[in-house]
C-alpha cells in the first residue's frame, strides 16, 4: 500500500461537518429526551474494553472486532455494542442498584467490516437496556419506546418485525431431538435470510412429509397475533408454547400502547446476536435500504459478568437515519454579527452578551477596513454596526 | 395498487428466462424490453420497475435497496455473499459449478486455479483441506489450462460443449445453480404484499415447483 494522502482518512470512517453534525445531535437530543421521559437514565461507557470481557459477550464475529494490545500485553477492543458494555456496568458498579435498571445511551461503536460504501467501520447508536424484568411488559415497554425513539427522530414511515428465538429453539428441538447440527443448520439458514437453503435443508433430513411440511410452513407465519394461534399447531414443546404465549402478551400489551399496526409477527426472525434469548424485533424505514433499529431479549448475557438478571433493549442506528431524516424547516438559526469600532466594544460585547442569553447566537467582530461583504455568504441572519457616535445601525 | 416494485434483472441470458416465467405467472411485460437500451424500464402494466444490470451487481442494488427485489444465479449470490432474502428458487437458468481440468495434467507442487468466482474457489478448495492459488479472470475461463495459465478451473457448465471442443473434463461438480429470487431487508418488510404475491404466482409455475414450496 502506498501512504495515505493528506487528505483521506481509514475506509469505513467518517467526518461529520458543522450541517451533519448539527443534525446528528438533533437526533441524539429528540431521542435521549424521549428515552428520558420514559424513565431511562443516560450512561456512558469507555471506547477501549478487554477482548476476554466485553469483547467476547459481545457475540461479534472476532474478524469484525477491532483488537489492540494494551502497553501490559493485554488485547483490548474498540466497542462493538453497548449491551455487552453496559451488562459489565450493570453486573458491577450498578449492583447494588434496585432493579428493574432503565439505562439509556448514545455512543459511537466499531465493526471491521468489508471496506464498502454504506458499511462504516465507526459508527453511532442510540438505545435503551431494561434490565432485571424478564416479564412481557418490559418487551412491550422496549419495542413501543423503539417506536417512539424512532418518531422523536424524525422518522416517518416506518414497521417492525417481531420474533421469538424460544419459539425456534422448541420447534427444531422437537422435529429434531438430539440433532443439534441439524437445528444449528436450520437457524444458520434463518439467520442467514436464506430461505430457499432452508427448505432445501429440511428436505435433506430424512423428515416424515408432515414434519418437513410443518417445518417449511415456518417461512409463511408472518402476520398479526393470528400468526401465533397458527404456530401453536406446529409445534407442542413446551419451550415453544410458553414463547409463543409470551409473544401474545407481548403483543396485547402492544395494542394498549396503541402501536400495535406498526408491528408485523414474523417467526423467522432469529437476530443478528447469539446472545438473543427470547423476542427480538427489527424496525425498518422506508427510503433506507438497511434496517434502523435492532433488540431483543438477552436473559444470559449479564450472568457472564456475574449477575444472573435478565434484561431486554434496542438499538437505532443513528448514522443510518441521519441519512434518510430531512432538516425540519427553518432548523438551521445562523447567528447575528455584531461588527464594532474599538470605541464602542463595551457596548457590541453587551448587545452579543443579551442576544446569547437569550438563547440566540450572536458573533462579534472588529470593524476592518475594506471589509464590506459581510452578509455576502448568508452565513449571518443580520449584522450590527456599532460605529462611531450613533445607535448600532442593522 | 401500492407502491412500484424496482426489480433488478439480469441482462441476457438469465433475463429472457427470468420474462418468460413472470408471464407465465400472469404477468404482463412487453416483448421489447431487452431489446432497448434503456436502463431503467417502467412497466406500468405490473406496478413494477425493471432495473437492467449486469448479472453480478443484482445483489449489490438489493442490498443497498435500490432495487426491491431481483433475480440472479445462485453462483452469484455464493460468490458476492450479500445479505438479502433469498425468497424462492426459480428453477430456471439451470447449470452447475464445477472444477475443470485437462485430462492428463499433472498440477505442479502448487495448485493453481483460475476463476471468475475467487471466493468460490477459494472456500471450495479450503473444505477440501487444500491451499491453492487462486487466478481471477473476467471471460473465456477455459483458455487458463490450454495455455498452462492454471491447472485447474472452476466455472459454470451448462451443456458442457465448450469444454468437449477444448478437450477439457469435469473434475467434479460443486453445486447446482439456478435463478433465485431475492429481496431487500427492508423492502420485504415495507413491501411485503406486493413481494409475496408476485412468489405466490411465481410459485404456481416454477419448473420443478415441487421441491420449494413455501
Amino acid at each position: 500500500m502506498s501512504k495515505p494522502k493528506g487528505f483521506e482518512k481509514p475506509v469505513g470512517v467518517r467526518d461529520y461537518l458543522p450541517r451533519a453534525t448539527r443534525r446528528l445531535r438533533r437526533i441524539e437530543r429528540s431521542v435521549l429526551d424521549c428515552m428520558a421521559n420514559w424513565g431511562y437514565d443516560p450512561i456512558k461507557t469507555p471506547t477501549l474494553e478487554y477482548y476476554d470481557t466485553v469483547g467476547i459477550a459481545s457475540s461479534t464475529p472476532d474478524r469484525k472486532l477491532y483488537k489492540l494490545l494494551s502497553s501490559r500485553g493485554q488485547t483490548l477492543v474498540l466497542r462493538s455494542d453497548m449491551t455487552a458494555p453496559i451488562a459489565r456496568v450493570a453486573s458491577s458498579l450498578l449492583r447494588e442498584e434496585p432493579l428493574p435498571l432503565r439505562l439509556s445511551y448514545h455512543a459511537n461503536v466499531f465493526r471491521a467490516i468489508e471496506e464498502e460504501a454504506g458499511r462504516e467501520a465507526e459508527f453511532f447508536q442510540t438505545g435503551v437496556e431494561l434490565v432485571g424484568d424478564r416479564s412481557p411488559e418490559a418487551d412491550a415497554e422496549v419495542i413501543a419506546l423503539a417506536i417512539a425513539s424512532l418518531q422523536a427522530a424524525g422518522v416517518k414511515t416506518f414497521k417492525f418485525a417481531m420474533g421469538h428465538v424460544g419459539f425456534l429453539n422448541g420447534l427444531f428441538d422437537e422435529a429434531l431431538p438430539g440433532r443439534t447440527d441439524a437445528q444449528q443448520a436450520l437457524k444458520e439458514r434463518l439467520l442467514h435470510r436464506d430461505y430457499v437453503g432452508f427448505r432445501e435443508t429440511t428436505e435433506s433430513l430424512g423428515l416424515k412429509r408432515e414434519q418437513q411440511e410443518e417445518l417449511e410452513g415456518l417461512l409463511r407465519l408472518r402476520g398479526g397475533v393470528e400468526v401465533c394461534e397458527q404456530a401453536a399447531g406446529l409445534s407442542g414443546h413446551t419451550l415453544a408454547l410458553e414463547s409463543l404465549t409470551h409473544l401474545r402478551s407481548v403483543w396485547e400489551a402492544l395494542v394498549d400502547y396503541g402501536v400495535s399496526q406498526h408491528v408485523l409477527i414474523d417467526l423467522t426472525m432469529i437476530g443478528d446476536f447469539s446472545y438473543y434469548t427470547g423476542m427480538v424485533f427489527e424496525g425498518y424505514a422506508a427510503e433506507l435500504g438497511f434496517p434502523v433499529c435492532s433488540g431483543g431479549r438477552y436473559d444470559n448475557l449479564l450472568r457472564q459478568f456475574g449477575r444472573d438478571v435478565p434484561a431486554t433493549g434496542f438499538a437505532l442506528k443513528t448514522t443510518r437515519i441521519l441519512d434518510g431524516v430531512d432538516d425540519p424547516a427553518g432548523e438551521e438559526e445562523r447567528p447575528a454579527l455584531i461588527v464594532y469600532e474599538a470605541s464602542r466594544r463595551a457596548e457590541a460585547l453587551a448587545e452579543a452578551g443579551r442576544i446569547r442569553a437569550e438563547g440566540g447566537a450572536a458573533v462579534t467582530r472588529l470593524a476592518a477596513e475594506n471589509a464590506d461583504s459581510e452578509n455576502e455568504s448568508g452565513r449571518y441572519s443580520r449584522v450590527l454596526h456599532f460605529a462611531g457616535e450613533n445607535s448600532p445601525v442593522q | 395498487m401500492g407502491e412500484v416494485l424496482k426489480v433488478a434483472m439480469p441482462k441476457g441470458r438469465i433475463y429472457k428466462k427470468a420474462a418468460q416465467l413472470f408471464r407465465e405467472a400472469g404477468i404482463v411485460i412487453p416483448d421489447d424490453v431487452d431489446d432497448s437500451r434503456r436502463l431503467v424500464i417502467p412497466i406500468p402494466e405490473a406496478n413494477m420497475e425493471f432495473i437492467m444490470a449486469k448479472p453480478v451487481d443484482v445483489p449489490t442494488y438489493v442490498e443497498y435497496g435500490v432495487a426491491d427485489i431481483g433475480i440472479v444465479g445462485k453462483d452469484v449470490l455464493l460468490e458476492e455473499n450479500r445479505d438479502v432474502y433469498e425468497l424462492l428458487d426459480l428453477g430456471i437458468a439451470r447449470c452447475r459449478m464445477s472444477v475443470i481440468a485437462l485430462p492428463d495434467r499433472q498440477p505442479g507442487i502448487h495448485l493453481r486455479v483460475a476463476t471468475k468466482y475467487p471466493n468460490v474457489a477459494a472456500r471450495y478448495f479450503r473444505e477440501q483441506g487444500e491451499q491453492v492459488e487462486v487466478i481471477k479472470l473476467n471471460g473465456s475461463i477455459e483458455l487458463a489450462p490450454l495455455i498452462g495459465l492454471a491447472d485447474r478451473i472452476v466455472d459454470m457448465v451448462e451443456t458442457g460443449q465448450t469444454l468437449k471442443d477444448n478437450g477439457l473434463v469435469e473434475l467434479e461438480s460443486i453445486f447446482g445453480i439456478t435463478s433465485r429470487l431475492i429481496a431487500n431487508r427492508v423492502s420485504y418488510r415495507m413491501k411485503n404484499d406486493a413481494i409475496q404475491q408476485l412468489c405466490d404466482k411465481l410459485e404456481k409455475v416454477m419448473p420443478g415447483a415441487g421441491a420449494a414450496k413455501a
